[in-house]
Formats: C-alpha cells, structure tokens, sequence
C-alpha cells in the first residue's frame, strides 16, 4: 500500500512539473475564454453592422413605412429614377444590393417575382429580414382583398403553452429539459475528454518506462501490477487538478469579465435596467429548476461512471503502451479504443436528447465501453434504478475483466523489446 | 553447506517456447557466482524469477532458508542489462525513490545516499536531471540505487558494460567490498576474465538447460585434459622430438621464453603421472618451463557449450 502511495505520488509529480503541462494548464482557458470571446466580438459586430439596401418599388403596393430602417438594414428608396438607373447606381456603390418590386397583376404573381440583386451573395438575415417585411405587407393586402377582418384575426389568436409535469404532480418547465441536456452532455463529455487526454498520458508515460529502460529496475521492487495502477491513479490526480484550475480560471475570468461588462450595462438605459431585471429573474428560475433535480444522485452516479469509465479505459491505455516501444506504433491500436468513446458521444448527441428513454440510447447506456458516456446523458432525464444498476454491474464487471487482461499485457509488454506486436501476439501475452 | 539461494526444478515456458528446463541451482551464502551462458540461454528469464518478475510454471526458490516471499525483493538488488533511469527526474530524488520502494525509509535512504554520493566524490551531481550525465555517471547512479539497501543477494547482469577501465576496476573494488560485508553476489556476463578473477563458484546454462555447476575450481579439474606445456634445451633437437612423439601425444605450444629450444603441449594418458613425463625428459634434456594446462573459464565455456549443441 505504501509502494503504491509512493509510485501514485511520483507519477502526479512528475506530470504536474512538466513544463507542456503547466503551460497548458494556464493557457488552455485562455485561449478557450478569447476563442469565446473572438466568436462573440465578431457576431456581435457583424450584428451591429448595419447594411444598406436600396429598393426599387413600381408595384403600388408598399408605403414608405413598411420599409422603416430596422436594426440590421437601412433602406433607401430609388424607386424614382427606375430599375435599370438604380442597378447601375447600386452595382457602384457599397450597399449590399437592390430590391425590386415589379408591377403585376395580383398579389400572388408580385409575390413570386420580387427580386434581390447584388454583387455577392447577401446574408441570410437580410434575406430573411427583407422576406418578413414583405410578407406582411403583401398578407395584409391579401386579407383585405378576401375581405378577412384583420382585428378579429388578431383577436382570435390563441397561444398554446404546455405546462409539463411528471405523475407524481411535480411541475417543470420546458427549460428545465434543456438544463437537463445542457448538464447530461456536459457531464458525458467531459468523461470523454478526460479519458482521451489523460488515458494517452498513462500510455506516453508506460511508453517513457520502456524506452528509458527503467522499467526492470522498479518492477524487481514492486508488482507490475501495483506500478500499472499507481500510474493510472496517479494521472488522474494530476488530471483531477488540472481540470479543477480550468474550472477555476474559467469561473475567475468569466466573473471578471461579465464585472466589467456589468458596469457598462448598468450606465447604459433605463431599458437595461429593465431587462437586466427579466434575467435576473431567469437566472433564478434556473438556479430553483436545478436544485429541484436529483442532483445529490446525479453526482454520485457521476462519481461512479466517471470513475470506472475512466479506469477502464486507462488500463487498456496502459496495456498499449506496455505493447509497442515507441508512440508511432500506437496506431493500430489507438482505434479500438477511441471508437466506442466517439461511438458513445455520437449516440448521446443523436439520440438522447431527442428520445433519452429509446431503445438505441438504453442499449447503449449497457453497454460497458458507452455506458460512462451515454447514462450519464440519460440520467438527468431519470432513468429506473434497475437500468442503472445492470449498467453499473456489467461495467464493473468489465473492468475487472479488462484489467485483468491489459495487466497480463501489460507485465509481459513492459519487457518486451524490439518485436513488431499484433493482436496475435498479445493473445500469446495473456495465455503466458 | 549453506546456501542463500536454492532453486529447485524451475521450468518457464513461453507458449511453445522452453525458456528454463528443470533448472537446480544452489548459491553458497557470502559467494560470488558466475551465471554463465550464451546469448538466449535463459539466464536473464531465471533471473527474473529469483526477482519474482516472472513466476515460474513449475518448481520452487528458497531464499534465506525460507520460500521466496513477495517481500524478499527488499533483501536483493538487482542491476538488470537493460537499465535505465527516469532522464527528466533528478538525480537525488529519483534516487530516494528507488530507494524507498527497496523498503527504506526516507531519512535511512537519504543518508546512505549522502554516504555514497561522497564515497564515489558525485555530490554535485544531486540536482541535476538525468539526461544531463553522462552514460558512465548514470551507471554509477544505478549501481548506488541497486546497493543501497545493503541487500543479502545481489544480482549484476553485465555489470561493467559502459564503465570505463577506471571505474569498472571502482565498481569491482565495492563489490568485492560488499561480499567482505556478507552480501552474496550473482554474476551474469559473458566476460570471461572478471569470471576467472572473481568467481569462486558458476553455473553454466545452455538452451534452457543446466550443464555445469559446481566450485569454479572443481569445474577446472574436471575440464583438464592431463596435458603439460613444457619448454626444452637440447643439442639434438630432432632426435627428442622422434623420442616424445613415439611415446606421447603432443601439440605445438606457444609461450614467451628466451631459450627453448622445443615448445610443446603433452598430453598423458590417464594411467601416466606427471613423474613419468619429468623423469623421461629429465633424461634427455635440461627442463626450462614445465606447468600444467589449466582450462579457461573461457574454454570451459566453448567447450561445455559445444558439447551440448
């Protein structure tokens, strides 16, 4: 036991003074929060910029009110100086394009003639924005043709909310299913993550064994065994620490960040004040909506899968690592390891959140090597106890049985030198 | 007698691959023994079981009297060919850890660690990384850490490869050292001159067979072929050399001598004492050089070897 706190407590060292990891450590946040914020700087000016479209109206139809500068567009009306002048003028200019309305005989036929012209092809929302202004001229005019009253129509306009609720009469709302995929994929994909980033690093440091032949030197002092197990628990530490400070830098930045933008709201209007009330509002809903989730189970069984999902998979990291001598050789069998991880996050994505309780998203919550990442997706939408408890024991199961295998691997790989491996070869291993 | 190390019929298989063969070995405590044989013999798999890096299929190891223990590792060092260290940890750290997981504690470790580091004048080289040392210095690092527990047995795979002369003869020096302490030393090398020098007992393994062990010296007698090298004067050179060939089997020899005038190996036959060659060439000639043949470790080695192929 004590071999294993000294071997557990060498490995996190070693991995937490590495200089990739320190830096990485620091820098990955940042780069993360300035990607964020690059995304949204660019958005949101590409929001803000306002783009001018001229139009050409000879239809008779449209007033100049319906096109009243919006947000994103600022029109300019050349229906004066007619189509081909105005073409000519727009092709010179820098405004985004041209907008023309022809004369027709009815509605439907305007309707389907109205054209855009520009130089590149125009953005979506404009496209969209210039649709909906049209439309509800055009509708109008329409219902006034057909002799509909249009205050009665609005009058008649029903808006239809469900209220969701469970059968034990426990309210929630519809938002609460979006915490709860947020919060399932969240938690499934960082499993993923985890497994990827840091079960390569137990590979890479069983590979540094190897190559720096240091490996016969420990293993006449400790078990094979104990050493495959110090090193997986030992990454995990140094990962656990190394996801702790992201979080914290995270929350710190994002904080500090939204003080300073806080500040800049606050001056701005009245009707900043107003909104900033609604979202406070929202916020706290949210905050009660999840503290009405089984969080205390959710956390557990998150425990209980990460951890599993995690040895699992490093221990088979590690038998791969003990089988080639250096990390080219890795690739044959890198890729039945990562399949049933990617496996794994592309059911959740595509089923899960979509049908949680569907076949396909229930077998695949069973299934050891997807269980970790597909239960944990289904779980905030609750799952019966008996599923999880089967998926709980098949993946203990599994482990075991795995680890019993990558360690056989493992302590024959370890000094093995100089031989080309296959699969062949590593079924020989775990007869010896 | 007393041994430290007693191996009973160990067989290894690996798959359909005999690597040890009902191997018996006993290992006299306080000895030096020579773990002898070619390249693949199965020297390094047996040695590996004492270190209970393998597990044997078949047999049983004694150590100190009692069946070898996981806990055993703790009493025997072992300097294995392929070793290494961690290159990015530091020296003194990276020692401390070995040394801890040999059992020692970390203030028993760190100051046999300061006792050695002066011993070998390497004090400077405490906080330096790895990769920093040169090959030679490395090996001196690890020669420490295989030592430090003051083990019962130890175990040296090739230990003098990568030591210069000068430290190679300083690695010889403390090992010696520690068997005038009491600590029993298993030897595995092919280098036949530092087996003649220092080892007292050998075992010979060959395609995962024993063929030899016993007392170094035991083994020579039992190797000697009866032959003495022997260096005459005479005036009549042809006529003796008729007389020797009509009585006994010869072969040229080559030795150093100012003025011999015969050089020759002979050969006796079992019921022939080293009187009767003495007395006959007494007779003939006056006997500058006259010693027996002793077998090499070396072609101990060839020979037992060659046989057995």
């Amino acid at each position: 036991m004590n071999k294993l706190k000294l071997i557990i407590k060498r490995e996190f060292l070693a991995k937490v003074r590495n200089k990739t990891f320190i830096i990485m450590t620091f820098l990955s946040p940042i780069l993360m929060i300035g990607m964020i914020s690059l995304v949204a700087f660019l958005t949101k000016s590409s929001m803000e910029k306002k783009s001018t479209v001229a139009y050409v109206d000879i239809s008779g139809i449209f007033e100049d009110d319906d096109f009243k500068n919006t947000k994103t567009i600022q029109f300019e009306n050349l229906s004066s100086i007619g189509i081909d002048k105005a073409k000519i003028i727009v092709s010179e200019s820098s405004q985004e394009g041209l907008l023309f309305i022809p004369k027709m005989e009815n509605i439907d036929l305007i309707a389907k003639n109205i054209q855009f012209f520009s130089k590149d092809s125009p953005g979506m929302v404009t496209i969209s924005e210039l649709e909906s202004i049209l439309d509800k001229r055009l509708v109008k005019e329409k219902m006034l043709q057909l002799d509909i009253d249009i205050i009665k129509l609005e009058e008649a306009k029903v808006r239809v909310d469900i209220n969701l609720a469970n059968f034990t009469g426990k309210q929630s709302s519809k938002m609460i299913n979006g915490i709860k995929i947020a919060l399932g994929m969240g938690a499934g994909y960082m499993i993923m993550m985890f497994i990827i980033i840091y079960g390569a690093m137990v590979m890479r440091s069983v590979i540094e064994e190897k190559t720096s032949r240091i490996i016969e030197v420990i293993i006449s002092s400790v078990k094979p065994f104990q050493l495959m197990l110090g090193k997986i628990l030992g990454t995990a530490a140094a990962g656990l620490t190394q996801f702790f400070i992201w979080g914290l830098l995270i929350v710190i930045i994002f904080i500090g960040s939204s003080y300073f933008f806080g500040i800049d709201l606050a001056t701005n209007s009245m009707q900043n004040q107003q909104m900033d009330v609604i979202v406070q509002n929202d916020t706290q809903f949210i905050f009660t909506e999840i503290l009405n989730l089984p969080l205390l189970s959710m956390a557990i069984y998150f425990v209980l899968y990460f951890l599993l999902g995690y040895l699992l998979y490093s221990s088979l990291y590690a038998a791969i690592g003990a089988a080639v001598d250096n990390e080219t050789d890795t690739q044959q069998f890198m890729l039945p390891v990562m399949m049933p991880l990617m496996i794994g996050v592309y059911i959740g994505f595509a089923t899960v959140i979509n049908d949680p309780h569907g076949s396909v998203a229930t077998i695949a919550s069973m299934i050891p090597f997807t269980s970790p990442i597909v239960m944990l997706m289904r779980i905030p939408f609750g799952v019966p106890w008996w599923q999880i408890l089967i998926s709980l024991l098949l993946l203990a199961i599994t482990f075991l049985a795995v680890v019993w295998i990558a360690s056989k691997i493992y302590r024959v790989g370890i000094l093995m030198y100089g031989k080309k491996i296959n699969y062949k070869e590593l079924y020989k291993w775990i007869r010896y | 007698m007393d041994n430290i190390l007693v191996a009973e019929n160990i067989v290894k298989n690996f798959g359909d691959f005999k690597a040890l063969n009902n191997i018996s070995i006993n290992v006299p405590r306080e000895s030096i023994f020579g773990l002898l044989g070619p390249n693949g013999a199965g020297k390094t798999t047996f040695i590996r079981i004492i270190n209970q890096i393998t597990m044997p299929d078949f047999g049983k190891i004694y150590f100190d009297g009692n069946k070898l223990q996981p806990d055993d590792v703790h009493y025997i060092g072992y300097l294995p060919e392929e070793r290494g260290l961690y290159k990015r940890m530091k020296v003194g750290e990276q020692a401390l850890y070995l040394a801890q997981l040999k059992g020692l504690s970390k203030n028993d470790a760190k100051n046999r660690l300061n006792y050695w580091f002066e011993k070998f004048d390497i004090g400077a080289w405490w906080n330096k990384k790895v990769e920093e040392l040169s090959k030679g210095m490395a090996q001196k690092v690890q020669f420490i850490i295989t030592v430090l527990h003051e083990p019962k047995l130890l175990i040296f795979d090739e230990p003098f490869t990568g030591f210069d002369p000068i430290n190679a003869n300083l690695i010889k020096e403390e090992i010696l050292n520690l068997q005038k302490k009491g600590s029993t030393i298993i030897f595995s090398t092919h280098r036949m001159e530092s087996v003649e020098e220092l080892c007292e007992y050998i075992a010979l393994i060959h395609r995962a067979n024993k063929v030899l062990d016993g007392k170094l010296v035991d083994i020579k007698k039992q190797f000697k072929t009866n032959t003495f090298e022997v260096g005459l004067i005479t005036d009549q050179k042809e006529n003796l050399l008729i007389d020797i060939k009509e009585r006994f089997d010869i072969s040229p020899a080559s030795f150093k001598s100012l003025e011999d005038d015969i050089k020759l190996n002979i050969q006796l036959k079992k019921e022939e004492s080293s009187t009767d060659l003495i007395r006959f060439l007494n007779s003939k000639s006056i006997i500058n050089h006259y010693v027996e043949v002793i077998p090499s470790a070396n072609d101990i080695f060839i020979k037992a070897v060659e046989q057995n192929s």
